[in-house]
C-alpha cells in the first residue's frame, strides 16, 4: 500500500514543511531529548494527563507529545475549512429536520428506523427547535488523509467533543520551547478558540434571555478525566465551572448559586451525557444532573450546549448518509468525502465484508477509543476468525471500511525521525455564524505501521500548524 | 359524558426538604375524544415554572416548592366532557414519530415468552391483530393488586400471571412491537361504574398505531377500548416515561406518599 508522506515527496520536501528540514538537522541528540524532557515536564506541570476523547485508560497517564509538527499550506487548509463549515451546516440542518418533520426520511433519503429507534434520539425534543436552528455548537470531524488532495472524514463528534485543550497545550509548549520556528513560519494562532467558543455559546441564549447572557460550564467533577479540559475551558472564557448541584431549577429559570445569591443563568455548555442532564426528563437515579432542567429548556429559559438529542447525527451508522445530507439540505456536492462504509446489518454488505474481513477494518456501532474494532491487515489469522463470529452474531453492531493508507508526518522516535500515521480533529463552532480556528488536534500512532491513532493505544499528539497565505 | 375529578397527591417527608421540583402532565390531552369544562392543578407552597407541549402533544407544567418542605400536596380538579370514539385518539396534534416508539426500554422489553405470546394471535389487518393481543394480554395476566410493583417489567408480569393496569400496559406495548405494532404508554382516569368490573380511577392503558388510523387505545386490563369514561393525560415509552408527576425533593430523607382519587359522572 503506497503511503502518503505529508513532508517528503521522494526526496524533495512539500513546500509547507521546508523550513522543519533544517531545523531538525540542526538538533542535536542531547538537545532534542532535553527538550523533549521539558516538553513533558510541562505537560505535566499543567496537569494535562486525561485520556483524549474519554476513551478509558489511566487517567493520570501523560498523552505522549511529539515536537514535530503536523503542518497545512493555506491552500490545503482553505479546502479542508470549507469541507468542515459544509459538514458541519448539513448535520445541524439534518438535526433541525428529524427533530421536525422528517423531510429527509419522508423523502426516503435516510431509512426512519436508523433515525427514529435510534438510541440517541431523544423524543423528548421531537418538535423543538433550540436558538438559531444549532443542535451541535461544537462539531468535531476526525479527518484522515491519504494523498495531497485526499481527505476522508472518518467520524463526526456532535455532542461534546474533547481534546482541544491538547491543541491549545500544544501551541502554548511549543511556542514557548522553540519560540524561533515561529519567528521563521508564519504560523496562524489559535488561541482565538476560546473567545470564539464564548461568542458562539453567547450566540445561542435564549429569546428570554435579556442583556448579556450568562454562559456556563456543566462538569460532570473532577473526577472526570476531562476536567482539566473543562477547567481550561471556563478559565480562559472567563466563565463559571459548575457541577449539577451549583445549579438549580425555580420558576422558569435555571440559577447558579453564587456568594452574591442565585444568578440566573442563559447558556449551559454541559459536558455530561443527556442522561444525566434531568432526572425528571431521563435517567431517575442521575445525581449530576439537575432536576427540571429539561422543562426549563423546552419553554426557552435556557439553552443548552450541544442540544439534548444532537448524538443520533454523529451515529455510525447515521454517518453513512452524511454525505446524502449535504445534498439534501444544502444542494452541494460534499467537499469532504466518506469513508466508504458497509453496515454488516444489510445482508449484501454483510456478505462483501466476510469475504474480505483480512484487508477491512471493523468497528462496533456504538464504540469508541479503538476498543473492539478489528484491523484487518494488521491481525493475526486467528483474530481475524473470532472477530468473524462476533459479527455473524450481531451484524448489526458493526460496520466495516477499508483499511485506508493513512498520511504520515514524521515523528520523534527512538532512533531518530521515523514517519507515522496521523489523523485531525478540527473544531467546528456554530451559532450565529459557523467558523474554526485554522488548526486542530493530530494524533499520532506512536508504534510503527500503525493505524490506531487513540491514546488508549499507544497514541500522542502534535501540534497542528496552518500556514498564512 | 361529564366526569369530574378530583386527585390529590400528599408527600410527606420524614426531614424537612430543602426544595422540590415537580414536572406534570396532568392536563387531559387536547383531541376529539374530550373537551376541558374546567380544570385547575395546585401545588401547596408551589411556583408555577415552565411550561409548554411537548412533541408527544403532553401538557407538561414544572413546579418548584422552595424549602423547608414537610409536607406538600398536589390537587387536580375539574371537569371534562368526553365522547366514545372507540379508541381512536382523533384530532391530536403530536410530532414524534410512530417508529419512535418501536424502541424498548426495560420494563417493555419482549423476551421469549412474550415473543410466544405474540405469536399466538392471528389476524388479518392491524386492527383485529392489536384486539387480539390486548385480549392474550388480559387472558394471561390477571388482575390482582399488590403481587407486583412500580419496577415489575412486562417479561416479570408475564411470568407471574397476575399484575394491575401497568403490568398490562407494559406486556401489551412489548407483544404489539413484536408484531411490527409501535405501542406506548398511556396514563389517565376511569370513571368506575356501579357493576364492579373498573378498577382503578388513576389509570394506565397502551395505545397501538395502526397503519393508516394512527393511535388506537387498548385497556387490557378492562377488555375494552377507552371510550366516553376514560380521561387521557399523557403518554411515553413505558410507566416511568409517562407519569403524571415526576419530582425530586433535595435532602428530606424518607418520602411518604399518599394518593386520593374520585372520578365522577357530573349531575349536570
Amino acid at each position: 500500500m503506497s503511503q502518503f508522506n505529508e513532508m517528503y515527496q521522494g526526496t524533495s520536501v512539500r513546500s509547507p514543511y521546508a523550513r522543519l528540514e533544517n531545523w531538525v538537522a540542526a538538533m542535536p541528540q542531547e538537545l532534542r531529548s532535553l527538550k523533549q524532557a521539558e516538553a513533558e515536564a510541562l505537560f505535566r506541570r499543567i496537569g494535562i494527563t486525561f485520556a483524549v476523547y474519554g476513551e478509558g485508560g489511566d487517567p493520570d497517564r501523560l498523552i505522549p507529545f511529539d515536537m514535530f509538527p503536523r503542518v497545512f499550506a493555506a491552500a490545503e487548509w482553505a479546502r479542508l475549512e470549507k469541507g468542515i463549515k459544509q459538514r458541519a451546516r448539513a448535520l445541524n440542518a439534518f438535526l433541525v429536520d428529524v427533530y421536525g418533520r422528517g423531510e429527509i426520511i419522508r423523502a426516503g433519503r435516510i431509512p426512519a428506523r436508523l433515525v427514529y429507534e435510534n438510541e440517541a434520539y431523544e423524543k423528548a425534543v421531537a418538535g423543538f427547535v433550540p436558538p438559531k436552528g444549532v443542535y451541535s455548537h461544537i462539531v468535531g470531524i476526525d479527518i484522515v488523509r491519504t494523498g495531497p488532495d485526499e481527505f476522508f472524514v472518518l467520524e463526526d463528534n456532535c455532542r461534546t467533543p474533547s481534546g482541544v485543550s491538547y491543541m491549545l497545550e500544544s501551541r502554548e509548549i511549543m511556542m514557548r520551547m522553540f519560540p524561533e520556528l515561529f519567528r521563521e513560519n508564519r504560523i496562524e494562532p489559535v488561541d482565538g478558540y476560546s473567545e470564539m467558543l464564548r461568542r458562539t455559546l453567547a450566540s445561542v441564549a435564549p429569546k428570554k434571555c435579556k442583556g448579556d447572557p450568562v454562559v456556563v460550564i456543566l462538569t460532570p467533577g473532577h473526577f472526570n478525566s476531562a476536567y482539566y479540559e473543562h477547567s481550561l475551558l471556563a478559565d480562559l472564557m472567563g466563565v463559571e465551572l459548575v457541577e449539577g448541584q451549583d445549579l438549580f431549577v425555580d420558576g422558569e429559570y435555571v440559577w447558579m448559586r453564587t456568594t452574591e445569591g442565585p444568578r440566573r443563568v442563559d447558556v449551559i455548555y454541559r459536558r455530561i451525557d443527556d442522561a444525566y442532564l434531568d432526572p425528571l426528563c431521563f435517567r431517575p437515579d442521575s445525581m449530576l444532573g439537575i432536576p427540571g432542567l429539561m422543562d426549563v429548556y423546552r419553554s426557552g429559559g435556557v439553552s443548552i450546549c450541544s442540544a439534548p438529542g444532537a448524538g443520533v447525527a454523529d451515529d455510525k451508522a447515521v454517518y453513512t448518509y452524511v454525505p446524502e445530507m449535504v445534498r439534501f439540505y444544502l444542494g452541494e456536492e460534499p467537499i469532504l468525502n466518506n469513508v466508504p462504509t458497509w453496515q454488516c446489518g444489510k445482508s449484501d454488505d454483510l456478505k462483501h465484508v466476510l469475504a474480505n474481513l483480512p484487508e477491512l477494518v471493523v468497528k462496533e456501532v456504538h464504540g469508541s477509543g479503538g476498543y473492539g474494532m478489528l484491523v484487518g491487515p494488521k491481525s493475526s489469522r486467528d483474530e481475524v476468525e473470532r472477530f468473524r463470529a462476533k459479527i455473524v452474531e450481531d451484524p448489526g453492531n458493526y460496520i466495516a471500511q477499508p483499511t485506508l493508507a493513512l498520511s504520515n508526518v514524521p515523528t520523534f522516535v527512538e532512533e531518530g525521525v521515523a514517519p507515522r500515521h496521523v489523523d485531525l480533529r478540527p473544531y467546528c463552532l456554530v451559532g450565529e455564524r459557523i467558523e474554526l480556528v485554522p488548526g486542530g488536534l493530530t494524533r499520532v500512532a506512536l508504534k510503527e505501521g500503525s493505524l490506531v491513532v487513540n491514546s488508549s493505544q499507544g497514541g500522542g499528539v502534535k501540534d497542528t500548524w496552518v500556514l498564512a497565505e | 359524558m361529564r366526569l369530574t375529578v378530583d386527585h390529590v397527591t400528599r408527600y410527606h417527608y420524614n426531614q424537612a426538604a430543602r426544595s422540590v421540583v415537580q414536572s406534570h402532565r396532568l392536563s387531559p390531552s387536547i383531541f376529539a375524544g374530550q373537551k376541558v369544562i374546567d380544570w385547575e392543578v395546585t401545588v401547596s407552597g408551589g411556583t408555577r415554572g415552565a411550561a409548554f407541549r411537548d412533541g408527544a402533544g403532553d401538557e407538561v407544567q414544572g413546579w418548584t416548592v422552595a424549602g423547608p418542605v414537610s409536607e406538600l400536596a398536589v390537587r387536580v380538579q375539574g371537569t371534562v366532557e368526553t365522547v366514545d370514539l372507540t379508541g381512536i385518539l382523533r384530532g391530536h396534534k403530536e410530532t414524534v414519530a410512530p417508529n419512535c416508539y418501536m424502541r424498548a426500554t426495560t420494563p417493555t422489553r419482549a423476551d421469549a415468552a412474550l415473543e410466544a405470546l405474540a405469536r399466538r394471535a392471528a389476524a388479518p389487518d392491524q386492527l383485529t391483530l392489536a384486539h387480539a393481543l390486548s385480549e392474550l394480554v388480559a387472558d394471561a395476566i390477571a388482575y390482582r393488586p399488590g403481587v407486583t410493583h412500580a419496577h415489575t417489567t412486562a417479561a416479570e408480569g408475564l411470568a407471574l400471571g397476575e399484575g394491575v393496569c401497568q403490568d398490562h400496559a407494559h406486556a401489551l406495548i412489548a407483544v404489539a412491537r413484536v408484531r411490527g405494532m409501535p405501542g406506548r404508554y398511556v396514563s389517565g382516569y376511569l370513571f368506575a361504574d356501579a357493576d364492579g368490573l373498573l378498577h382503578e380511577a388513576a389509570h394506565a392503558w397502551a395505545e397501538v398505531h395502526i397503519s393508516g388510523l394512527g393511535w388506537v387505545g387498548f385497556d387490557p386490563a378492562n377488555r375494552c377500548c377507552p371510550d366516553d369514561r376514560y380521561i387521557r393525560l399523557g403518554s411515553g415509552f413505558d410507566a416511568q416515561d409517562a407519569a403524571p408527576i415526576r419530582g425530586i425533593a433535595r435532602g428530606g430523607g424518607r418520602e411518604e406518599m399518599d394518593v386520593t382519587v374520585a372520578v365522577q359522572q357530573a349531575s349536570q
